[in-house]
């Protein structure tokens, strides 16, 4: 099957997206989470009746002199989201949520920014050290490529193909912070990274086939590329739905402290393999033609 | 041939041996089977799963000087564990840690119920002092500094009291004024409380350690007929007096042992000690990091995972046995394999189980597939173009180069996930690490399934009559 006639068309969709993450980004950006901004969390469990939202947000908010989110989740549950608070105003919103009997404290975090600004650097290397180790580890992978495409170049591509699947996972998640106020913490960040692990594997797969018919074959570069593809397009399909099955189990079944986390990975690994074969493959034959 | 049977059948008696070792007690209950102790053993569960509070304390070492930065912090952290301790956790865990020039406490403790109450408790900075009295000259100069009609108002009241005459000098024996000494609580190893041999009277033990003891021996020299006074949070808590039974002019109390005494009742005694040993924390904190959950939230969590585990897996057993057939069907027994072999990992190695190394767990189930489906996509490529020739040859061969060729595939593949993970456990801490942990060792050990467990089953059973229906070995 042809898959490189239709490149122009990927490369339309794609960018599509991407111009549609940017603007997402710039304009509502990413909900950011106490883990990185520092504050504090409240999951509190009614075990009878919960009380009204709107009594509880002005009880609050004469405790709180700043901003805050009370969301109701589930019938039972509040949570309830706030910067640095003292321990006098901690002991009177406690106080406010009722009497201790009515209520438990399922999850209570408390995070000083000093913490959260080092959560944000150590994620920025992270993700930062990975692509570099990744780029490198492909470009060394496919050192013995060279024709008609440096190894270089196979890096390259596959880089390009991870900033589209991260910047695109971004933006949708941008979407979701303005309207469904989804929060980006910590496993979020765990989640991109898996990604990126994810989406190389499935690219490398693809490129391990173009080298091998590569060696073998007397065609042209284009033919081997499309043969490549059309061998690999449904292995690449059947492992993402593997995973994908799976994830989806946690994502319905799991707990609720799970589900953003795998949302993520589920966003990621979609755009993961469809960047792969899509992205990255024709990438390497539009290299191939700049000599 | 009869060595790969003999292998085989190992394998499946290990799988199910292993089942039983892995699967939560209760089950093993219902099937009614006799578990052995040891094998027994539970997982080890973390914070997210027991319930429990986790404490981060950043460290003010501001005020100590550089020489004295290590122990002050090491001695912070041994208060620390003193005061967790009684808590009553099965493993309490009280860290330092340090984040470029920052020194920082880390306190946990799992399977609270309460976990607010315990966050009042150990917080409490408690400032243990030993103070001596100040000289006369130095008690007048304060006197001195209290404005006339105070000084005269105390000097009417202790007329009163005491139907004597007072003077101004007479108030330095009535006022008690103590100055700092440098010894403080950190140099307090522990307080106990014994009983008098004779009297049965309850007295409070004290130890110092060794720096301590010096200090101590010097302020008691100092002070000997004199009260030693024990401040905590600059209050007066207790002055006895130093050397009170021993008649002797001058002397001190050396080798850091002391016993303090003098009518006291239990509960006095008992009091004094509890608060000796909270002990005073040689160094301000500043709590920047805590969390606490319930432990309803911890069970919950487990019982969903477990069943979204299982729902996953029984769909990917689905798949495999719809598209890939009879391989795909030897593909699940490698699975198990896999699974038995990652749990009994964990349990084995106590590795702390926590909600996001589930999720790394589950996930690497999904990619533990990756590896046969790959080697079997192989397979049918092979097949496909494969010469038409004794059925159990042909099939033997082609499952050898299908795994040989599609090995490169695997490696390279799970390579970049690895790298991925290592990162993710050097860099990130917590959540990040448990999911980075779990994820590295199933993508390991999958690939190891994949290889060798499942190439075992399908060679052996090619060797079979089964080979002469190639359909059902492919999709």
């Amino acid at each position: 099957m042809n898959f490189l006639r239709y490149s122009k068309f990927y490369f339309v969709f794609s960018i599509v997206l991407i111009l549609f993450s940017v603007v997402a980004l710039s304009v509502w950006g990413l909900k950011i989470g106490i883990d990185f901004s520092g504050g504090t969390l409240f999951e509190i469990k009614y075990i009878k009746d919960r009380p009204e939202i709107v009594d509880l947000r002005k009880d609050i908010d004469e405790i709180i002199l700043g901003e805050f989110t009370l969301q109701e989740v589930g019938e039972q549950e509040i949570i309830l989201r706030m910067k640095e608070i003292s321990d006098e105003q901690r002991q009177k919103i406690i106080e406010s949520l009722g009497s201790k009997d009515d209520y438990s404290i399922e999850e209570e975090k408390k995070i000083s920014p000093i913490i959260g600004g080092e959560l944000k650097k150590s994620t920025a290397r992270a993700i930062i050290l990975a692509f570099i180790f990744i780029t490198l580890y492909v470009a060394w992978a496919f050192r013995r490529v060279s024709q008609p495409v440096s190894s270089f170049k196979y890096g390259m591509a596959a880089l390009i193909a991870l900033f589209h699947d991260v910047l695109i996972t971004c933006g949708i998640f941008a979407v979701l912070g303005e309207f469904f106020n989804m929060e980006i913490n910590v496993p979020f960040a765990a989640a991109l990274l898996t990604i990126l692990g994810y989406s190389i594997n499935d690219t490398i797969v693809v490129f391990d086939r173009c080298r091998e018919n590569l060696i073998r074959s007397r065609k042209e570069f284009k033919d081997i590329l499309n043969l490549s593809l059309s061998q690999i397009v449904v292995r690449s399909l059947f492992t993402s739905v593997t995973t994908l099955l799976v994830l989806f189990s946690i994502y319905f079944f799991g707990g609720a402290t799970l589900s953003s986390f795998v949302l993520t990975l589920i966003i990621g690994i979609i755009l993961g393999t469809y960047s792969s074969i899509f992205i990255a493959t024709p990438l390497i034959f539009i290299f191939s033609k700049k000599r | 041939m009869n060595k790969s049977w003999i292998l085989i059948i190992l394998v499946l008696i290990l799988i199910i041996l292993g089942g039983f070792f892995v699967i939560p007690g209760r089950l093993a209950g219902k099937v009614n089977i006799e578990v052995p102790q040891f094998l027994q053993k539970p997982f080890k569960l973390g914070l997210d799963l027991q319930g429990g509070v986790y404490l981060l304390y950043q460290a003010d070492l501001s005020q100590i000087e550089k020489d004295n930065q290590e122990s002050s912090i090491e001695g912070l952290r041994d208060i620390m564990e003193r005061r967790v301790n009684p808590l009553g956790v099965q493993e309490p865990i009280v860290q330092l840690q340090k984040a470029g020039d920052n020194y920082r406490l880390m306190v946990e403790l799992a399977g609270i119920e309460d976990p607010q109450e315990v966050i009042g408790i150990i917080d409490k900075p408690t400032n243990l002092e030993f103070r001596e009295e100040m000289s006369f000259e130095e008690k007048m100069e304060v006197i001195n500094m209290i404005p006339m009609e105070e000084v005269e108002k105390m000097i009417e009241n202790l007329k009163l009291e005491t139907g004597e005459d007072i003077t101004k000098e007479d108030l330095t024996k009535y006022i008690p004024l103590y100055n700092q000494t440098d010894l403080t609580g950190r140099y307090l190893k522990k307080a106990q409380i014994q009983f008098d041999q004779t009297a049965y009277e309850p007295m409070v033990a004290i130890e110092f350690d060794s720096e301590g003891a010096k200090l101590f021996e010097e302020l008691t020299r100092k002070n000997w007929h004199k009260p030693l006074a024990i401040f905590i949070d600059n209050q007066l808590i207790s002055s006895p007096i130093v050397g009170r039974d021993d008649s002797a002019e001058e002397g001190c109390i050396s080798g850091g042992k002391a016993v303090i005494s003098g009518g006291f009742a239990l509960d006095e005694a008992k009091q004094l000690a509890q608060n000796l040993n909270a002990g005073a924390l040689p160094v301000p904190i500043e709590l920047i990091s805590a969390q606490s959950i319930g432990p309803s939230l911890g069970k919950i969590s487990i019982e969903k995972s477990i069943i979204a585990g299982m729902i996953g897996f029984l769909l990917v057993i689905l798949f495999m046995i719809v598209i890939y057939r009879f391989s795909g069907l030897l593909a699940i027994i490698s699975l198990f394999a896999y699974i038995i072999i990652l749990l009994s990992l964990f349990k084995f190695a106590s590795i702390t189980l926590t909600l996001s190394g589930i999720a790394g767990f589950i996930l690497s189930l999904g990619m533990a597939v990756d590896a046969n489906i790959l080697i079997f996509e192989r397979l049918k490529e092979e097949v496909e173009n494969s010469i038409d020739d004794k059925a159990e040859i042909s099939l033997g061969r082609n499952i050898d180069s299908a795994f040989s060729r599609a090995f490169t595939a695997i490696r390279d593949g799970n390579l970049t996930t690895l790298i991925i993970c290592v990162i993710l456990f050097l860099v990130a801490s917590g959540f990040v690490q448990g999911f980075a942990l779990t994820l590295g060792i199933g993508i390991l050990i999958s690939m190891f399934s994949a290889m060798v467990i499942t190439k075992l089953f399908m060679k052996t059973l090619a060797g079979t009559k089964l080979a002469k229906f190639k359909r059902i070995w492919i999709r």
